[in-house]
């Protein structure tokens, strides 16, 4: 018996030593790349392209086209959150080439030298991405990323159980629909939320500002104005008419008002949070060539609009975005229904009025963590 | 001889090794450390906060293994007194909904408890709110239920029920017929018979059982996020949290995960020895 134990132990300890070993090779990514490109198959002189995105968050037949084109083959995976994909990229594991963060998650990354310098000259269609998506507060001097979707967070609610149309956050904190709210599970997106509403800045990083933002969710709850915490749930959710009021994004909103037209999105007066998503290469990639082809074919103007068109997130390409609505008479021999299309691509007038996130600092991130789960004891 | 079957577990120790015993390790190296690694024993000290959290996980849990039990139990009785073609049909039933996704069917539950889901519409559609508002003078169109601590409770017990039934099932069905006769020929009547001899046989059944629905229950974060809605947070959720929250933290994570492990361990323990003292009290 000691003696089986003893072996399991010394099992333990090589394997995680050669797990550590591994991972250390693969973190520094000095060793040379080509000795672990094996694993992308390298070997028998096939591309290849480990991509990863949001669900949902692309036209598929796109990537079909891609590698008719080229000839690589496309690893696409999905992450649900920014945070399970910083989550994935820290355990490593995950030799992704390509993600899609969005801004303040990128600013992470930036910041924990985690993404390489792009080479532009690679990249002709970044000409077309407008000006306003370029330079961006996350990566001012635009080094890193092409832009690959953008959009707000609004109100999401439900004409038939609401008795006025809402214009402020006030309605998801006052008993407009209490009991029949629910809340956004994303401590970023809550907290960004009740600071929007109280007037104060979603980056803000006084404690004091942070914890009024706390108390009036906490009274807010306490008083039962919510039926609970949800992310990709609330498609099933508000589409079934169970609740009234939400918070999501809007490219969602239009997805879930094709199941349900009772659905109406509002950007609150106070302003909201608008975010760009934008495509980045991983300092550790190891198909970084095919990671510049990927992302260049994504920034053309016809894989901007099918996406656009699929995903209904706007997009960053001025072409795309200006095209979109004959292109879409044309596919569809059916005038698009600009209201819908200024909530998918919202005008410069309402962007003015929304505010992108920051990445927060280390000790603002563990406290918005800490109330987070005091929301829920 | 003997050395060379035992080369046949070496598979089986490997892959312990790799995917049981190394994780742990991994999870004890962390929660003793902080981000740097410098060993600490911080991530223990503030998880005074999270005590009601660990309160109700337990609790929640607790209520749960006992309805699997009081459910379970009859179940597998009259499973195992019933013929073959009963049995073999009876076990199909139980095992069916597990071919379907768990995913997939704590979904369902969702659709199916919504304030407009399917049981509300079948209470509209037989007139139960109209009854009742009518009797009590209420407004009530819908009952709550989705996102409640009891719908975490009935996602508990759904999903983890066949673990109960199937262990208790085994064991009664592989009791030895001829203790039962012995009992009866000396005189006990049915339910002195399941009471002195039946029972307390079927208890190493009862306790597998209830391990495997009490552990899972614990950790679970599927069923509380879904069904919850995240009203009430429990353990899975607040480790999951420390992993994929805002804050990445797999230090305080691992020190949770570890404690979770230990008063689990430790309820088995307590729960093993009570066991074992009933078998002995049989054997006496």
């Amino acid at each position: 018996m000691k003696k089986r134990t003893a072996l399991a132990l010394a099992c333990t300890l090589s394997a995680s030593l050669a797990l550590s070993a591994c991972s250390v090779e693969r973190v520094d990514g000095t060793s040379s790349p080509d000795a672990n490109a094996s694993s992308s198959a390298a070997s028998d002189g096939q591309r290849v392209l480990n991509v990863c995105s949001w669900g949902e968050y692309i036209d598929e037949t796109l990537i079909d086209e891609f590698e008719a084109q080229t000839g690589i083959q496309v690893n696409y995976q999905e992450a649900p959150s920014n945070e399970e994909l910083y989550s994935r990229l820290q355990t490593g594991g995950a030799n992704f080439d390509v993600v899609v963060p969005s801004d303040y998650m990128i600013s992470q990354l930036i910041e924990e030298d985690m993404l390489q310098p792009l080479d532009y000259s690679k990249i002709p269609n970044f000409e077309k991405i407008a000006d306003r998506f370029k330079n961006l507060p996350y990566d001012p001097e635009n080094l890193y990323t092409v832009p690959y979707t953008w959009g707000t967070l609004g109100i999401i609610y439900n004409t038939t159980m609401v008795d006025e149309p809402i214009t402020s956050w006030s309605a998801l904190f006052d008993d407009t629909a209490a009991g029949n709210t629910l809340l956004i599970d994303n401590s970023r997106d809550a907290f960004g939320i009740a600071l929007m509403y109280l007037g104060y800045s979603v980056n803000t990083t006084d404690e004091a500002q942070i914890r009024e933002a706390y108390e009036l969710l906490a009274n807010a709850w306490d008083r039962g104005v919510y039926q609970g915490k949800v992310m990709d749930e609330i498609f099933q959710i508000m589409e079934g008419g169970n609740a009234a009021v939400a918070t999501y994004y809007a490219g969602d909103y239009l997805s879930m008002l094709e199941n349900n037209e009772d659905l109406a999105y509002v950007i609150p007066e106070e302003g909201s949070n608008w975010f760009v998503d934008a495509m980045c290469i991983l300092k550790d990639a190891q198909n970084v060539d095919e990671a510049h082809e990927w992302i260049n074919f994504m920034a053309s103007t016809d894989a901007n609009l099918r996406n656009m068109d699929f995903i209904w997130y706007a997009s960053p390409n001025e072409e795309a975005l200006e095209m979109y609505p004959e292109w879409y008479e044309e596919t569809y021999g059916e005038p698009l229904d600009l209201e819908l299309y200024e909530i998918m691509a919202a005008p410069q007038e309402v962007l003015d009025r929304c505010e992108a996130y920051l990445v927060l600092p280390q000790d603002i991130r563990t406290l918005y963590n800490d109330l987070w789960i005091q929301l829920g004891t | 001889m003997k050395h060379k079957r035992s080369l046949l577990a070496l598979p089986y120790v490997g892959w312990m090794a790799l995917f049981v015993v190394a994780p742990i390790v991994m999870v004890v190296v962390y929660a003793f450390t902080t981000a740097g690694f410098e060993p600490t024993a911080s991530n223990f000290t503030g998880m005074g906060t999270y005590v009601s959290i660990f309160a109700r996980s337990f609790q929640l849990a607790l209520i749960a293994t006992v309805i699997c039990l009081l459910i379970g139990y009859p179940i597998s009785y009259v499973m195992a007194k019933e013929g073959p073609g009963f049995q073999r049909v009876a076990t199909v039933l139980i095992m069916l909904p597990m071919w379907v996704n768990f995913l997939l069917r704590t979904y369902s539950w969702m659709a199916i408890l919504e304030n407009n889901g399917l049981l509300n519409q079948l209470f509209d559609a037989i007139g139960l709110f109209d009854l009742i508002n009518g009797l009590f003078g209420t407004d009530l169109t819908y009952f709550r239920m989705i996102r409640t601590q009891g719908a975490v409770v009935l996602g508990m017990v759904y999903n983890y029920l066949p673990f109960m039934i199937l262990p208790i099932y085994s064991v009664i069905l592989k009791l030895d017929r001829s203790l039962l006769e012995a009992a009866q020929d000396l005189g006990a009547n049915s339910a002195y018979v399941f009471r002195r001899v039946i029972f307390p046989l079927s208890l190493p059944g009862v306790l597998s059982g209830v391990t495997m629905v009490f552990v899972p229950s614990v950790s679970t974060f599927a069923i509380s996020r879904l069904l919850g809605g995240g009203t009430h947070m429990m353990l899975g959720d607040l480790i999951e949290q420390q992993f994929l929250g805002g804050a990445y933290n797999p230090h305080l994570g691992s020190a949770i995960a570890l404690v979770m492990m230990l008063i689990v361990i430790v309820c088995m323990w307590v729960m093993n020895r009570f066991g074992q003292g009933e078998e002995q009290a049989v054997v006496l």
